[in-house]
Formats: structure tokens, C-alpha cells, sequence
């Protein structure tokens, strides 16, 4: 069996090191994108783009409650907007909490976990790890 | 440069036509456009077509081959949901350009059931992984940004759609005429909370066309009676923003375009007497109130409480049904609300006429994005 790959791009697995996600930072203006690119797309400046390791904590920004997805596609669960601490805006399932409005609240504390990407594999077999969300404990 | 004035403007009863080719969908409503002003396709110069789902499938052409092949110059044109709108925005700028006197623009969609967007990708889909990529969850998450910044609630987003299926009642070219109470579209089958399955756009298939002509063509053919001018027709796409690739914006880009459009058309928000607008879903119209100006930032919900956006409220928006209840063919969408303004503008709009209408304001969003607003006015 081989190693499981990163369902996204900018989720890198280091070899003997825990998962992080990348993002790439304008050296001109400061604008952090997720995923590779050349060119800032806030600025226009060319090859000023610097990886950098993104934080692993943020606060919930938006959400919503998906109750009706694609056939196959387990639900309910929460979509969330998360605005890590470095102001990088990311987006994925916020799990271990109730997918209640009531209990939900902008703002609240969040730190990404990574884990298997819910069981699902590729053509050729591949598991994947993927990012999700939880209410910072403590 | 010269006015440029819609002179003949129709759109089909939207509704679900299987047995039916796009083209021949298209070619209904070109029809129904040409008979509004007594002309022929052998008096239009060219033809923009705009639709989405056979973007590659030479669409106006095969319009023509359906109601008379001319050889005139036809432009395919697609822009997720500003399809028609940009059609009728290239149609008006040739004619505002100079290049032609006289035009047809035609928007048409047949659509599919279910979900729009999310899918797609190499390696493993990341529907249900990474939060949700379908449309309700995406304007789900735009309203609850509103709610977060302003407090607005599932009631009153809701209530968006009690409103639209009511205008809808009064609308013989609507998809449905059904009166639908709070407790219905709340009590609805959840799709992306807060939008209910009657808090969603439906997926019908549909088109519209306008005539548009110069002032002097307009003249010359006797047609100014009926005739009504676009004051204003703007486009913008997404500038960059902080969360613009996890979170769409749909509203910069919308209070940039209504910026330009008032200042194009010397009007403002308080010159319009109703609005056609991108109620995809119930979400996406609270967000437009503000947007286009009908009101202060954060107003949008004792707005629609007030019942300010209703037929015989201060500022009507959407009469026709909206895409909530006229239904969303999205490639005719854009010309579908050129169609409804200008109905009320010429006072044919029958029961649900907006009394005294002299100017209105049409709005579309395609995700991804492109906004496009057109304000018409009265032929004086
Ligand atoms: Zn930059």
C-alpha cells in the first residue's frame, strides 16, 4: 500500500514531518493566496511569490449548512469560511460540532486537523488526506 | 454616439421543453421580439446570442437556420449567469458603436434538474470534503455574511420568496402562479441553510429577445411610441478581494456596476421606480438591496419587512416572479428582466403593473464572476 497523497495541492505532507497547508505571499503587497501561481492577482507583480507555511489556527468567518449535496455525498455538514490567523481565507468542513445554527458562531475560534479525506479513493486505489476544522478546544 | 433604444422585446412562458432543440427555443422568442415591432430577421444587421450550456454549439447560427439565414454577422456569446445580459450589452454596443442601425439579441437556456456547480477536479471529489462548491451553498454563505455583519435572519430571507412567488401570481410567462406562504418556503426541504428548497432559483428552460435600434432607425420605422431606452448598460467582473477564492463576492462587483450605471444614465437610486434583479437565490436579493443602493448598508432586512421591495412598495423589485418563481434559463435571464422592465416602462404589464413606471434597472450576476446592470427609460 502506498502513502496516502494530499486531496489539494497547497496540503503538503513532509516526509517524517507533520502536514501543513502552503500559502504563497505577495513580497510586493502582502497578499497570501492558497495554491501555486506566478503573478500576484491583487498587485500584478511578477515573481514576488514566496511559499510560506500557513497557521493552523483562524476563526470562522461564514457558513452554511448543506443538507441536500450530490448523490453519494454524506450529509448534513457544515461549509465554512475560515480566515486563518495569518488573514489567509480558506474554506472546508467544520466538524465535531452540531450542524445547528444555535450552536454555530461567527467568530469562533477554529484549528484545522488533518485526516483521511472520508474514506474516498481514486481510480487507482490512492487514500487521501485531507483538512478539516474543529472549535479550538481549550 | 447616439441612443440606442429596445424596439421590439419578448420572452417565451419559461417552463420545461424536453422534446424541444435550444435553437428552436432561441428562435420562439426571436419571433415574438420581431412581431413585438413588425419587423423580419431580414431587417436585423446581426445577431448576439447568449447561452451558456452549448457554448460551443454555434447557437446563433442555428437560431437562423430556424427563422431565415440572412448571412448576417452572429456573435456566440457566455458568461455563466450574465449571459443575456452580456448578448444584449454587445448588441447594444454595435448599435451605440455605430457599426449597425438595427439588431436582434437573443438569450436561451435549456436546463437541466438539480444541483448547479461543485464538481470537477482530478484525484477524489471534493464535494462534501472541503465545504460545499453547489450554488445554494454558495450564496448561503454570502447571505450568512450578511447575517453576520447585519443580523439578518432565516425569516427574512425567507420572506424574499413569499414576496417573488406572489409577483409571480400576476405573471402569465412565470414558471409557476402559486402563492407561497412564510410557513411553506421556511418549512421547505433544506437544501444549504438558510436557503430552503423554495429559497432557490428554478432551473427551467427559457429565452428572450429584444430589437434594439438606433434613435434615427427607431424614428424611421415609426417606432419610438413603444420604444424605450437604455440609459446605462455596464459590465464588471471580480475585483480582487481578501476571501475572493473561497467566497465568491458577489457584491463588489454589483455596487461597482450600479456606481457606473447611475453615473452613465445622470440617475439615481432614488430616480428608479422598480428592479429586476439576481435573485438566484432568496440569499442574493437581500445583498442587491444594498448593493445597487435601494438602501443604507444593513437596511436590506427591514426592508423586506416593511414590504419597501413589494408591488406598491416604495421601490418594487422583482415583479416578475424573479428567478425564484419566473424561473432561471440562464443564458436568457439578462433579457428575460430587459423584457419585464420594459413591459412595465410601456405600461403593458397588466395586473402587476408598477403604476407610473418611467425608469427601471435590471441586474445579473454570473459567478465567477460578471455583473451586468442596464437602466431603461421611457422613450420621452
Ligand atoms: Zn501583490
Amino acid at each position: 500500500m502506498s502513502q496516502p497523497l494530499p486531496a489539494v495541492d497547497y496540503l503538503k505532507l513532509p516526509e517524517g514531518g507533520e502536514p501543513y497547508l502552503e500559502g504563497h505571499r505577495c513580497q510586493t503587497c502582502g497578499a497570501s493566496f492558497l495554491g501555486k501561481r506566478n503573478v500576484c492577482s491583487k498587485c500584478g507583480a511578477r515573481d514576488q511569490m514566496q511559499a510560506v507555511h500557513l497557521p493552523n489556527s483562524g476563526s470562522l468567518y461564514s457558513y452554511c449548512i448543506v443538507h441536500r449535496s450530490f448523490p453519494g455525498i454524506e450529509v448534513p455538514y457544515i461549509s465554512a469560511i475560515v480566515d486563518l490567523d495569518d488573514g489567509t481565507a480558506i474554506k472546508g468542513n467544520l466538524i465535531n460540532i452540531e450542524p445547528d445554527p444555535a450552536k454555530i458562531e461567527f467568530g469562533m475560534p477554529v484549528e484545522v486537523v488533518y485526516g483521511d479525506a472520508l474514506g474516498r479513493r481514486d481510480k487507482e486505489g490512492n487514500a487521501y488526506i485531507a483538512y478539516f476544522f474543529q472549535p479550538k478546544s481549550g | 454616439m447616439t441612443d440606442a433604444y429596445v424596439v421590439g422585446v419578448d420572452m417565451i412562458k419559461f417552463g420545461r421543453f424536453p422534446e424541444k432543440s435550444v435553437p428552436q427555443i432561441g428562435a420562439e422568442s426571436a419571433l415574438l421580439a420581431l412581431d413585438d415591432c413588425g419587423l423580419s430577421i431580414q431587417d436585423m444587421e446581426a445577431l448576439y446570442c447568449g447561452n451558456l450550456m452549448q457554448a460551443s454549439a454555434m447557437v446563433g447560427q442555428r437560431i437562423l437556420q430556424e427563422i431565415g439565414q440572412t448571412g448576417i454577422p452572429v456573435v456566440n456569446v457566455s458568461n455563466a449567469c450574465a449571459t443575456g445580459a452580456t448578448a444584449f450589452r454587445e448588441a447594444w454596443a454595435s448599435v451605440k458603436a455605430g457599426l449597425y442601425d438595427i439588431v436582434l439579441a437573443v438569450g436561451v437556456e435549456q436546463m437541466g434538474r438539480g444541483l448547479l456547480g461543485g464538481t470537477g477536479g482530478k484525484g477524489i471529489p471534493k464535494e462534501g470534503l472541503f465545504g460545499s462548491g453547489t450554488m445554494p451553498a454558495v450564496f448561503a454563505e454570502a447571505g450568512m455574511e450578511h447575517a453576520r455583519k447585519h443580523g439578518t435572519t432565516f425569516e427574512q430571507f425567507a420572506k424574499v420568496s413569499v414576496k417573488n412567488h406572489h409577483h409571480s401570481t400576476m405573471n402569465p410567462k412565470a414558471m409557476y402562479q402559486i402563492e407561497t406562504p412564510l410557513e411553506t418556503v421556511m418549512n421547505a426541504e433544506m437544501i444549504s441553510y438558510p436557503n430552503t428548497k423554495l429559497m432557490c432559483s428554478v432551473n427551467v428552460d427559457g429565452s428572450a429577445a429584444a430589437v434594439i435600434a438606433t434613435e434615427k432607425k427607431a424614428r424611421e420605422l415609426g417606432l419610438l411610441g413603444r420604444a424605450v431606452k437604455v440609459c446605462a448598460s455596464v459590465l464588471t467582473s471580480d475585483r480582487w478581494q481578501e476571501r475572493d477564492l473561497v467566497m465568491p463576492d458577489v457584491n463588489t462587483c454589483t455596487q461597482e456596476a450600479a456606481a457606473k450605471a447611475y453615473a452613465m444614465a445622470g440617475l439615481g437610486p432614488e430616480d428608479i421606480d422598480l428592479v429586476e434583479l439576481h435573485d438566484c437565490f432568496a440569499t442574493a436579493e437581500i445583498l442587491h438591496y444594498e448593493n445597487l443602493g435601494l438602501c443604507g448598508a444593513g437596511e436590506a432586512g427591514r426592508m423586506i419587512d416593511d414590504g419597501e421591495v413589494a408591488l406598491g412598495g416604495r421601490i418594487p423589485v422583482n415583479v416578475s416572479g424573479g428567478l425564484l418563481s419566473k424561473g432561471h434559463p440562464l443564458g436568457a435571464t439578462g433579457i428575460a428582466n430587459i423584457y419585464e422592465v420594459s413591459t412595465h416602462l410601456r405600461g403593458e404589464a397588466g395586473e402587476r403593473q408598477v403604476q407610473g413606471a418611467r425608469i427601471g434597472m435590471t441586474h445579473v450576476i454570473g459567478l465567477g464572476s460578471a455583473c451586468g446592470i442596464h437602466i431603461l427609460e421611457k422613450a420621452a
